[in-house]
């Protein structure tokens, strides 16, 4: 399997990812330079690392979404290949208009930095395939802006397409609806502010972000 | 400028005594000019120099075996073993405070203290890998206190948390002497190669000094002279001399400062921090025996129509100095490239013993460079030995379990999650343990071993006994890292003191400073690194005495570590005395509002037995759980380990000096096998008695008892009343 890890200037989870992705497939994702314009060929996942891309000036993931390596990201997305956004990179993905939404200052205004749990909301993803529906997990949480916002009809359209892959039993920043994380329509994007790639290593605590990446090795296997 | 009434009034405002002006004109055998008057008084000021600790510096131990680089460079490296591919690593630590500039603009202040810690770090060839942060405020309930707090923590966050640095440890604490000076001491580690540390000393003449970073502005004129300075009613106009810090530019220095080093192209390289330009300049010229010549009409600058004065002694943070090899030019030029960074060749190395600064080909000052650092005044300030604490009065009969509640739910004592959960603790995904415990753990990327951070001092005992509060200090550190199954390595010093120029004041450095020499000695821990502010006065009033100790040390296997939550049925098994030392306690200031008697004595030799004999009983598979017994004495100690585990305790400990007492050389250890470990600690020659079970869901104490569930409640809303404020809000919108 492919992978490849998107890095800007302030990007600070780009590692962690690549460890992560390396864990689960066996193989280490190529880093992709944000002023690179095209992506490496034959890829099976693009990952948007956490961090603080652009210090997260103007807006967070907004400078970061025009950057070049974004052009491609976007058409490879448009073709249906598979996106990953954790944190930052979930910015970015909304910023990119990859995902719909947007991701408010945390309700109770200083940065959260916590275990969390998260609820497996859909397991019919390539994300969240080897996950039950209504699991619960535990990640880490580590953001400023994470708070998701979704109007009445956008809330709508995510729960009757089943989009809402991961709620919050405790919500920290004021997501509509305990939203942790989305999908895109095609289902092949996902963007969450949890952290997954920060638990896959029993020594750190827990492993419940293991599944989520053995769930896009297994289905890069099977070719979906 | 020839005016002489001109020249004393402007050496006065720059904090030069009349004693140090004389100096200076015997060394130049001319008055300086305005330019050269600027540079003296960032050299010579307390900050930079320090002339009024030097003398007492001197005597810690700063060698062992471990230490690669002891103090003088910007961190002390120390040697950690192999690393994955065999080659020897180190692990590159300091802790600096940035006190004077938090109280006058917490945001700020904060934010670029950790700034300059970072940089301190990765300047040597380290990149960062864990910071921690001890805090002083004022009164729970002083009118400053909650904004200072709310502002210091989003500081420290904002910076570090966009950086991308794990904070995992740290200190917090209230008391009215800190009211008109607040400290904030950041204290930053990381790992490099053992052979690939990066000095400040440059060599070789004719060689190009280039500048890295951020553009110049004005912020920050005076900083260091500012820190310098006691606190008057006119604190509100010193506002201007506090820096801005901008985290993704460090952030992006970092990156390129590291690609760089790896091309060969570094000679030797210097942060811009505490008098910015003069002091980094002055530093490479004196440490490699060579004059350097700037010339600042070449240096980046985003305000126009700066002076040589301005230039020379502005702040401005994310910048660096260095002196690269001329053939690898376009190699360093590509790197800056690619991270977007400003840089600029603004001078070379000359041969002769001088700093010459020239702006548009005219000599703005022309001094010599050895005399900068070489020829500060150094003082030898008297000093008495500070009065005698107050006795300690009659201990009244107080409820054991209603006394575990106040001092588990004060400010002092109470959890710290609000604060720690606005850092991020687990960017760089190698955090083992984050801040809430004994201390922080993470590992070194990709091999077995991790490192431990804790961050200690307890001023209460340094006010009432200088020598044993800093020896406690150390120790505390130690027994920190002994609970969590380090082995402890060394320590960096951050001393926070009042006026030096008062005798009762520099008695208390003094005491310290002895106190944590012989621990530093005893423990094997010797200092690499540290920091003093002083003046850290408002009004005539200093603060405590803080000598906070940073300490680092070393788990050589990830199996190494202790663990923090004791199971039901488990004994609870003391190590050390029984103890009941109740002066200066957390009880008697917290529970009695006493704040009478002495500190504690601390027995070295006990110190280092009882943290021998723990580590034996972790190689020995006899422990479930460890925790120091510190603040609170055994009661505390035991409710949070009961909270940590989820499950309640018994102890079977009566009279309130046993509960409450703060003897030292103490820890708490929970087992299933205490016989097994009762018979260790007799072959170690160690004290140790069962005191107590876990198991139920109360801590029972003295007949009484208290629920879990409530301890935990209080436990965690001891913040609650000074964080919930309007003006929490407020500084949390800034961030």
């Amino acid at each position: 399997m492919k992978t490849a890890v998107i890095v800007f200037p302030g990007s600070n989870c780009d590692r962690d990812m690549a460890v992560a992705l390396e864990q689960a497939t066996g193989r280490k994702p190529q880093m992709v330079w944000h002023k690179d314009a095209a992506l490496p060929q034959g890829l099976d996942l693009v990952a948007i690392p956490g961090g603080f891309s652009f210090g997260d000036y103007l807006r967070c993931g907004a400078i970061a979404a025009q950057a070049p390596v974004m052009r491609a990201v976007v058409a490879f997305a448009n073709r249906g290949g598979h996106v990953l956004g954790v944190c930052n990179g979930f910015q970015v993905l909304i910023e990119a208009g990859l995902l719909p939404g947007a991701l408010m200052r945390n309700a109770g205004l200083t940065f959260v930095c916590r275990d969390v749990t998260l609820e497996v909301a859909t397991a019919d993803s390539v994300f969240t395939s080897a996950y039950a529906r209504g699991q619960a997990l535990t990640v880490p949480v580590a953001h400023h802006d994470g708070n998701y916002v979704a109007d009445a009809a956008l809330l709508e359209r995510l729960r009757g397409e089943d989009r809402i892959a991961f709620t919050y039993r405790d919500n920290p920043n004021g997501s509509t609806a305990d939203i942790a994380g989305v999908l895109s329509g095609n289902r092949r994007v996902l963007g969450m502010m949890p952290h997954p790639e920060r638990a896959v290593d029993p020594v750190l605590g827990g492993t419940d972000g293991t599944a989520l990446f053995d769930s896009i090795a297994a289905a890069a296997r099977i070719g979906a | 400028m020839s005016d002489r009434d001109t020249i004393e009034d402007l050496a006065t405002a720059h904090g030069l005594s009349p004693d140090e002006m004389e100096r200076i004109r015997r060394l130049l055998g001319r008055d300086p000019n305005l330019t050269e008057l600027g540079i003296f008084s960032a050299m010579w000021n307390e900050h930079c120099s320090y002339k009024s600790s030097k003398k007492w510096l001197r005597t810690l131990p700063t060698e062992g075996p471990q230490v690669i680089c002891g103090p003088g460079e910007n961190a002390g490296v120390v040697d950690i073993g192999d690393g994955p591919d065999g080659r020897r690593l180190a692990v590159v630590f300091k802790m600096e405070s940035h006190n004077h500039p938090s109280y006058i603009e917490p945001y700020q202040g904060a934010a670029t203290g950790v700034g300059g810690i970072l940089r301190d770090v990765f300047t040597m060839g380290a990149r960062p890998v864990a910071a921690m942060n001890a805090l002083s405020f004022g009164a729970p309930g002083h009118p400053r206190t909650p904004g200072l707090l709310a502002g210091v923590v989003a500081g420290v966050g904002g910076y570090g948390n966009c950086f991308g640095v794990p904070t995992v440890g740290g200190e917090l604490r209230f008391d009215p002497a800190y009211n008109g000076n607040c400290l904030v001491n950041a204290f930053a580690a990381g790992i490099a190669r053992a052979d690939g540390i990066f000095y400040s000393a440059a060599s070789g003449v004719g060689m190009p000094v280039v500048y890295l970073g951020a553009k110049t502005g004005r912020d920050g004129v005076g900083g260091a002279t500012m820190a310098s300075a006691e606190f008057d009613d006119t604190i509100e106009e010193k506002r201007p001399t506090v820096q801005v810090g901008d985290p993704f530019t460090e952030k992006r220095l970092m990156e390129a400062c590291l690609e760089l080093m790896a091309t060969g192209a570094v000679i030797s390289i210097q942060d811009m921090g505490a008098a910015g330009l003069t002091c980094s300049a002055v530093e490479m010229g004196d440490k490699g025996n060579l004059g350097i010549r700037l010339d600042l009409e070449r240096v980046p600058v985003r305000e126009a129509n700066m002076t040589a004065y301005e230039m020379m002694l502005s702040e401005s943070q994310e910048r660096m100095l260095m002196v690269l090899r001329p053939e690898k030019e376009a190699e360093a030029k590509a790197v800056f490239d690619k991270w977007d960074l400003d840089f600029a060749i603004v001078g070379e190395t000359i041969p002769e013993d001088r700093f010459l600064i020239c702006m548009n080909g005219e000599v703005a000052a022309d001094l010599p460079l050895k005399a900068l650092s070489g020829e500060a005044p150094e003082y030898d300030r008297p000093w008495v030995e500070p009065p005698a604490p107050a006795p300690l009065g009659n201990i009244p009969e107080v409820d054991a379990a209603e006394a575990l509640l106040t001092l588990m739910g004060s400010p002092n004592h109470c959890s710290r999650h609000w604060v720690y959960e606005q850092y991020d603790t687990s960017v760089g995904a190698d955090t083992m343990r984050r801040p809430g415990s004994d201390a922080g753990i993470v590992r070194v990327h990709g091999t077995d071993k991790a490192l431990a951070f804790t961050a200690d001092v307890t001023p209460r005992y340094c006010k009432a006994n200088p020598e044993r509060g800093g020896a406690q200090a150390v120790a505390e550190a130690y027994r920190n890292l002994i609970a969590t199954g380090a082995r402890p390595l060394a320590v960096t010093d951050n001393l926070n003191f009042g006026n030096p120029e008062k005798p009762e004041i520099m008695g208390q450095f003094v005491g310290c400073i002895k106190g944590i020499g012989a621990a530093c000695e005893a423990l094997d821990m010797p200092v690499v690194s540290g920091n003093v502010s002083l003046y850290n006065e408002t009004d005539g009033s200093a603060i405590l005495p803080t000598p906070t100790i940073g300490a680092v040390g070393l788990l050589a296997h990830l199996s190494d570590a202790i663990g923090t939550r004791p199971q039901d049925g488990d004994a609870l098994v003391r190590i050390g005395p029984q103890g009941g030392h109740l002066g200066a306690s957390a009880f008697a200031h917290e529970v009695l509002g006493d704040r009478g008697g002495d500190a504690p004595a601390v027995d070295l030799t006990a110190e280092r037995a009882a943290g021998e004999l723990v580590l034996a009983a972790r190689d020995a598979g006899l422990l479930r759980a460890a925790h120091d017994v510190a603040d609170g004495g055994l009661a505390v100690a035991a409710a949070e380990m009961a909270l940590a585990g989820g499950v309640g305790v018994t102890l079977d400990v009566s009279g309130l000096g046993a509960l409450y007492g703060e003897d030292q050389g103490r820890y708490l250890l929970a087992t299933s096998e205490p016989q097994a470990l009762l018979d260790l600690a007799t072959a170690h020659g160690v004290p140790a008695a069962v005191v107590g079970r876990f198991g139920g869901d109360a801590v029972t104490l003295a007949g009484t008892a208290v629920k879990l569930a409530e301890l935990a409640a209080a436990h965690r809303g001891g913040l609650d009343a000074i964080t919930s404020g309007p003006e929490l809000a407020s500084a949390a919108a800034h961030a």
